[in-house]
Order: C-alpha cells, then sequence, then structure tokens
C-alpha cells in the first residue's frame, strides 16, 4: 500500500470555497428506479452527433446501442433500460440553457431487460489496439463534465509518450460530491478501470489525485490498493484548493509539469481521466455494461434531502428530484454541474446526461449586485490559477481589441469564475471573456471563410486567364496552318462561311 | 417547473468598492486620532471641508454627467480622497485652499477622466500639488507638535475653527507664535545652511527618528496599513517597493556621509513616506496591477521621493513621486506581464 503523498507542482491563485458537500455524501448512492420515459440526446459528447440507428415503434433492450458515432469523434449511445422508441423529436437538453436538441425517446416497459452481450474474458489477451475499440463501442465519455470521447482520447494518447496515467478524484468545485461517494463505494471499480487503461496504453505509472478535504473516499482507495498490490498505483493527496481538478491544473499539481498553452495533457507525457470514467471502463470491459446511467449529485438548498443519486442516462431532472425529496419552497435556480461552472437551465424537463455530474438547485439567483468600473486592484490576478490579467483583459474586452486579447492569453482563460468572485465592482468576467473568446472564434471563422473565398476567386481567375491564352495559342496555330495551306485553301474555307443558311460546312 | 437563467459562475461576490473603500477609511482612524492629539482639532475641520467638497464636487460631476450621483458617493471613493487630502495639509489650512485641492482632485482629476476606475492620476495627489502650486506659504507651516517641552502656543477649537473660515489668526498671535517649519524643512533648510544632521537633529521638533508627533502619527498609519495587509485590502508589493526605494539609496548615501545626509530612519518617519507607502501610493486605480509591475512602481515612487528631498527644491516629494510614477503606469504594465502558464518564455519575449 503507498501512503498518500502531497503535491509536487504548485498552482497560482485559487480559490478556498466552501465545500457544502456533507449534506450529500451523508448517505450511501441511492438508484433511481426505471422511469416512464428517457429521453437519450444524440449529441452527449465532443464531435459529430451520434447517428440514430432505430426507427421509431423499434423495441429495445437495455444496452441496446441506439445511435452511434457520425465521423471520427464521437460516441454511441445506448438504451438505458428495455422499451419502446416513440419518437426521435427536439427535446430541451442542458448543453443550451434550455434549447432544445434532438434526442431518441424510448418508453420504458418497466422489464428492464439487458441485451445479452457476453464480456470480454480476459482484456490481457487483446492486443492495445483492439482494447481500445472495445470502449469506443461502450458510449464511454470523459465523465468529470467535459464529455471528451474517452476512446478517442487514449487513441491521441497512443499516439505520444505517455508517462503517467492521471486519475482525478479531486472534484473541487463545491457541492459536488459524486466523484466522493463513488470512491468510497467502488474503489475496486475505478482501480480496476486504471489497470484497463494502463494495460491498453502500455503506461507503467498511475497517480490517482485525490483532494485532501476526502479523508474517507482516500481510506478506501489506499484498503482496496492494498488489497491490490500493484505498485504502478500512487495515491497522491492534492491541496484542497479550487480548481486544483482543471486538467491542465491537475496535471501542473502532480507532475510540476505546465501543459502548454492550446496543447494537450499528452504534451507532457500524461493522460487524464475522471475516476468516474475509469469506473465506468471498468464495467465495460469487465461486465459488459456500457455507459447507461451515471452517478448524479442532486442538492443545493432548494431540494429537501441532497443525496447522490445512480441514475439511468435519459431520466429527467424533474424525476430525479424526486429522489431528492423533492423542490423545497425556497428553488429558484437550477444549474446543471456545480456552482462555478455549471450550466443554468431554464426547465427541468431536461434529461440527465454523461456529462451530469451534479444538479444544483439553488434558493435564491445568486445576484452579484450592480456592476462597476473596474478599480483595477488586481484581486482578480492574484486568484487566477493560469496567472491571467483579468483586469487587462476586461480592459481589452471592452476595447473589443482582438490582438491584445490574445497577446494577454484570453485564450488560455479555463472559464473557472475566481475571478468573478472576488471582483469588488462585480464585473462578470468570465462571461465577458466567454463571450470575447466566441467572438474571436468567429473572427477567426470569418477569416478562415474569406480566405478560402479569395483562394476561389484567385484560382477561378487563373483558369479564365489559361483558357483564354490557350484559346489564344489556338487560333495562332490555325492561323499558322491556314498561311501553310496556301491562298487558295483560305479563299475555300471563306467561300464555305458565307454560304446563307448553311452553318454547316458538309 | 421554470427558472431564471444566469451565467455561472452561480455565487455572489464577496466582496465590494464600498466595504474596501470603508475599511481604507477605517485603518486611517488611528492615525487620524494621534493628528488630532498632537496637531489640534484642524484636522477635523480639514476633514470636513475636504469630505463636503470632495462629495459636493462628485455629485455636482454626476449630475452634469446624467447619472444617478448615489452610484458613485455609495463607494465612499471621494471620502478617501478627502481623508487623504487632508492627512496631507497643515492642521492650520484655510477652508479655501482644501476646497480647491479636494475639488480639483474629485472634479479634474477622477471625474473628466471618466470617474472611478479611469483616472490616470491620485486624485488626492493631484489636488495636493495644485494647492501646493497655488497657495505654496499655506503647506509649509504646521503648528508644533504637542510635546510638554516644546514652547509654542495652544490655539482653542474656537481660534482653530476661525482660522479654517477666515484664514486670520486671533489678533494677539502672530504666525510665528504658533507655527513650526516641519522637520523636512528644518532638514533641508539646515542642510542647505551647511549645518550637519548631528546639529539639526538637536532642533527639539525632531524626535527619535522623524518629527515629534509626526512619527507616532506614522506608527500609527503603519499600523493601520498592516491590518489592510492582513485584509488583503492592500498587497506587499507597493509598500515593500516604496520602502526599499527610500531605504536603499538613504542607506548608501547615510554610510558615505553620515554627517551631510540624513538618517535611512529619518527619511521613513519624516514627512509623508508611511501614509505613502500604505494608503496614496497603493490606490490601485492609478497604479500598476501587475505584481512585479507594482513593486517596480513602488520602488519608483521611494526613489523619487528620496531625490526630490535631497536634490530637488521641495522638503517632501511624495505627491510629485507619486504623479511622475502614475504617468508611467501603462509602460510598467505592459513590460512586466507575468509568466502565463502554458506559454513559452521565448516566445513571451518575441511578443
Amino acid at each position: 500500500m503507498s501512503a498518500p503523498t502531497y503535491d509536487l507542482g504548485k498552482l497560482h491563485g485559487g480559490l478556498r470555497l466552501p465545500a457544502h458537500k456533507n449534506a450529500s455524501t451523508a448517505e450511501p448512492i441511492k438508484n433511481v428506479p426505471v422511469p416512464a420515459q428517457l429521453i437519450l440526446p444524440i449529441e452527449q459528447h465532443v464531435g459529430e452527433p451520434a447517428q440514430p440507428v432505430v426507427g421509431i415503434g423499434d423495441r429495445v433492450l437495455k444496452g441496446q446501442l441506439v445511435a452511434e458515432p457520425d465521423g471520427e469523434m464521437g460516441a454511441p449511445i445506448h438504451a438505458s433500460s428495455s422499451g419502446t422508441i416513440v419518437a426521435i423529436e427536439r427535446w430541451p437538453v442542458s448543453r443550451r440553457h434550455g434549447d432544445k436538441a434532438p434526442c431518441i425517446i424510448i418508453e420504458c416497459d418497466g422489464k428492464d431487460e439487458a441485451i445479452a452481450d457476453a464480456p470480454i474474458e480476459d482484456y490481457r489477451s487483446l492486443a492495445s489496439a483492439d482494447l481500445l475499440l472495445r470502449i469506443l463501442d461502450g458510449g464511454i465519455v470523459g465523465l468529470g463534465g467535459a464529455v471528451f470521447p474517452t476512446a478517442q482520447k487514449l487513441m491521441q494518447a497512443r499516439t505520444c509518450e505517455t508517462e503517467f496515467l492521471i486519475l482525478n478524484g479531486v472534484e473541487c468545485e463545491p457541492y459536488i460530491s459524486c466523484d466522493d461517494v463513488l470512491m468510497r463505494e467502488r474503489a475496486p471499480a475505478i482501480l480496476g478501470g486504471a489497470q484497463i487503461l494502463m494495460h491498453a496504453l502500455n503506461i507503467d505509472t498511475c497517480y490517482v489525485a485525490v483532494e485532501s478535504d476526502k479523508p474517507e473516499a482516500i481510506a478506501c482507495l489506499a484498503e482496496v490498493l492494498g488489497e491490490l498490490d500493484d505498485p504502478r498505483i500512487v495515491l497522491k493527496q492534492v491541496p484542497t484548493i479550487y480548481p486544483s481538478g482543471g486538467e491542465d491544473q491537475l496535471v501542473q499539481l502532480v507532475t510540476n509539469r505546465e501543459v502548454p498553452s492550446g496543447g494537450l495533457p499528452t504534451d507532457v507525457g500524461c493522460l487524464v481521466q475522471n475516476v468516474g470514467t475509469a469506473a465506468a471502463v471498468a464495467d465495460w470491459i469487465l461486465r459488459g455494461e456500457p455507459l447507461i446511467s451515471r452517478v448524479t449529485t442532486i442538492t443545493g438548498d432548494g431540494v429537501a434531502e441532497p443525496v447522490n443519486v445512480r441514475a439511468r442516462i435519459g431520466t429527467t431532472i424533474e424525476e430525479a428530484i424526486q429522489y431528492a425529496g423533492g423542490y423545497t419552497d425556497r428553488a429558484k435556480h437550477l444549474v446543471i454541474g456545480g456552482p462555478m461552472t455549471g450550466k443554468s437551465v431554464t426547465t427541468d424537463e431536461v434529461p440527465l446526461v454523461k456529462a451530469s455530474n451534479c444538479v444544483l438547485v439553488l434558493a435564491e439567483t445568486p445576484s452579484a449586485g450592480d456592476e462597476l468600473s473596474c478599480i483595477r486592484c488586481g484581486d482578480c490576478a492574484a486568484v487566477c490559477p493560469v496567472q491571467l490579467l483579468p483586469q487587462q483583459l476586461f480592459w481589452y474586452t471592452c476595447a473589443d481589441d482582438e490582438k491584445k486579447l490574445r497577446e494577454f492569453g484570453l485564450l488560455d482563460c479555463i472559464e473557472c469564475g475566481c475571478c468573478d468572485l472576488v471582483c469588488p465592482s462585480h464585473i462578470p468576467l468570465t462571461a465577458d471573456f466567454r463571450m470575447a473568446k466566441g467572438r474571436i472564434r468567429e473572427l477567426a471563422d470569418e477569416k478562415a471563410r474569406a480566405e478560402r473565398a479569395r483562394k476561389r476567386f484567385e484560382a477561378r481567375n487563373d483558369r479564365l486567364e489559361r483558357e483564354l491564352l490557350e484559346r489564344e495559342a489556338e487560333l495562332d496555330r490555325q492561323k499558322e496552318s491556314a498561311k501553310a495551306a496556301g491562298p487558295a485553301a483560305i479563299a475555300e474555307i471563306l467561300k464555305r462561311k458565307q454560304k446563307p443558311g448553311n452553318g454547316d460546312p458538309e | 417547473m421554470r427558472f431564471e437563467h444566469r451565467d455561472a459562475p452561480h455565487w455572489s461576490p464577496k466582496t465590494n468598492v464600498a466595504s474596501m473603500m470603508l475599511q481604507v477609511l477605517a485603518a486611517l482612524v488611528p492615525a487620524a486620532l494621534a493628528h488630532v492629539w498632537y496637531f489640534g482639532p484642524g484636522f477635523i475641520f480639514n476633514l470636513l471641508v475636504a469630505g463636503i467638497f470632495a462629495i459636493g464636487g462628485e455629485a455636482f460631476v454626476m449630475w452634469l454627467r446624467k447619472r444617478p450621483a448615489e452610484s458613485a458617493l455609495t463607494d465612499y471613493s471621494a471620502l478617501v480622497t478627502a481623508a487623504l487630502l487632508a492627512f496631507a495639509l497643515p492642521s492650520l489650512t484655510p477652508w479655501w485652499v482644501t476646497a480647491t485641492g479636494a475639488l480639483f482632485g474629485v472634479v479634474v482629476a477622477k471625474h473628466l477622466y471618466g470617474g472611478l476606475g479611469f483616472n490616470i492620476f491620485n486624485p488626492a495627489m493631484a489636488g495636493y500639488v495644485v494647492i501646493l502650486v497655488a497657495f505654496p506659504m499655506h503647506l509649509n507651516l504646521w503648528v508644533a507638535p504637542r510635546m510638554g517641552d516644546i514652547d509654542y502656543q495652544y490655539l482653542t477649537i474656537i481660534q482653530t475653527l476661525t482660522y479654517t473660515l477666515t484664514g486670520n489668526l486671533p489678533d494677539a498671535l502672530g504666525f510665528d507664535a504658533v507655527s513650526r517649519a516641519t522637520p523636512l524643512d528644518v532638514m533641508k533648510s539646515g542642510l542647505n545652511n551647511l549645518a550637519t544632521v548631528t546639529e539639526i537633529r538637536a532642533n527639539p521638533i525632531m524626535g527619535d527618528f522623524g518629527g515629534r508627533g509626526w512619527e507616532w502619527i506614522g506608527n500609527f498609519l503603519a499600523f493601520g496599513g498592516f491590518w489592510l495587509l492582513i485584509r488583503k485590502i492592500i498587497r506587499w508589493q507597493i509598500p515593500v517597493g516604496v520602502g526599499l526605494g527610500i531605504l536603499v539609496p538613504a542607506t548608501i548615501f547615510w554610510l558615505l556621509g553620515p554627517g551631510t545626509n540624513p538618517s535611512p530612519g529619518f527619511h521613513l518617519f519624516g514627512g509623508a513616506t508611511i501614509l505613502c507607502a500604505f494608503f496614496i501610493a497603493t490606490d490601485p486605480v492609478s497604479a500598476a496591477t501587475s505584481p512585479k509591475g507594482r513593486l517596480i512602481y513602488g520602488i519608483g515612487i521611494g526613489f523619487l521621493i528620496y531625490s526630490i528631498r535631497s536634490w530637488g527644491s521641495y522638503a517632501d516629494g511624495v505627491a510629485f513621486a507619486v504623479l511622475i510614477m502614475n504617468m508611467a503606469v501603462p509602460a510598467i504594465d505592459y513590460l512586466t506581464r507575468p509568466h502565463i502558464v502554458g506559454h513559452d518564455e521565448e516566445s513571451e519575449a518575441d511578443g
């Protein structure tokens, strides 16, 4: 058994926030029964939306493929329970605060009949590439919230020299505790998943990083680690500070390496996977269960009994909330995700998806108060984990100065929200930066489009010019050959041309 | 159920500008009490005049700018400007002098540049420099500190108020009877008259390090300043920078020629060094904003203060030093950008 060790690297800034986690960790994970209806958005991952492979009226079994990835980036989607496809239509989703997106809707029959899918006998006998393809079929995506398709992430890592697998059990954002309870209850699955991932990528070292304020989770992991007796896996305790669980931040904390701007952790030899993702990999590879459910924290002053639930993907939030004792009278604000980076949604009809790590119901709509002018106090710069100068970025955001924004690292902003919290002038910095980033991306797209149009235009001009030259050359050639044929032949040609009503020489 | 939409983060900020300004004002209270104790009630009248004109000026400009006046007034920044100006003034100052400084600071230096957050120059120091240039005779003469063994004439509250309102002393009293040159003036004119530092420091107005009374106010200001540091209202870079900027040259010259150069302690406790280090140079709006930039900004101010005191024609140079460094802020900020995590040091140097 390896003793928990402290970090090697150091994070700049960050915030010590009240955790608000105890309310939801008192009870074990509660299983939400099969709902009457499942709503499965076809876009639950980074990349192209999956393409439905079922039709309306089809009966599907639990674990059956209902949509498959389209293109290079994506993940398949499986039915979370048995039932009938009743519709494929647009439904409110959490991605864009209550905007609608295409979803496959299953009316459940309550039998929860699973598809007979034999798990593979021993993953160690599989070649790395085959194991990755197998992981792709499980519909597994990053469960920390970023929902990057796991198989593609692994394939990308395989092309780099990856030294470390880092399992992210930091969960630094307040209120969220789904990883904490998962580590307490399912440490064997998490570490089993780590072994599978290490085998798939031929990695020799795995760090399991957990925040120091989760002693129970650390104890559970340490105990299972002792039984496993796998010296490749090392437990690492990281300081409790937000946002130490950000992917790049964690790499910095654990390995003291900086992920290059615009790069990936694999550029510095690290592959980061959420602990929940590791458990999902183990469930799929060892037990043949694709990603059809996840643990979600349902918490906040707006629910009666904060709790962690394991719900099927596609269960609506409205339904899941019932298992947290329902709303309180004070429920005013619904956030999918944590309080710092979560998305606010306007309706609870949205389904829980692979990304939903937390449903936060706040009693009051947090009001920042009136926005005042920036007084350049620099508190934002002091807490920025990427060491940006938000006060200067804000200035250039107002001026819409793209060159300066890039120079001052706007695109490196991880949108953690720390600067907003310490701003005495209550400026919504993160939202402003998000918008400015969008504008820069738009501008870049526009530029690329204009560039493409310019190239097309130039190519067309070149072609026209080339054709003109060719025609002239052809004419010259004909003239030359006519001259060579002599005056009699020319007269013959002219006579043929002048003959009325006869355009055709023959 | 329907809910309202809001952008992340969904967490209310804990601080606000008003509370920061109020804490700065609170940190000034012990020094203000000491001021009244040593130099009489004039400070209170100056504070009142400066406060009334600063707030009145701010309200007037907000009305001109067609903006709600309370949004500017409730941030208490005008009061901080007024308080800092009051600390810079002798306790006997006619009201129109104080009013000119307060109005110039708030109306011209702050609001003509766009209000709080947009001013390039420190409003209090801009106001102070205007009256230093316009009414020099009023700023050089301080009443002597209340110390048992110093021979001077007390002024009653009424007499002080009368002077503040009219600029006239009671008939029986001449200006010489109530006022003394400041320690920095004494030092400067003494050195100009080729006296040694030891001789000059024999003047009863001199204390352990700086001037009597003044150095106690300095202690209380430092006390308030440390409290602001602990509260993280200000950060260490600027106070440390100002200290280094003054103490390093002061120590070097003092070691080279202790007879003709006052000690580092005199520079630290004489004049407005401590007020500047903790309260004036730390005005965030007009200061450099990156951590390294702030250190450089502070060092620049400190060194300029030392230079003006030693080689300039003014006895103290805080206001000029601050205003000059205010002008250097954009360049400092541009040249001291911190290393962004994940960026190459080399490519940054190119950028």
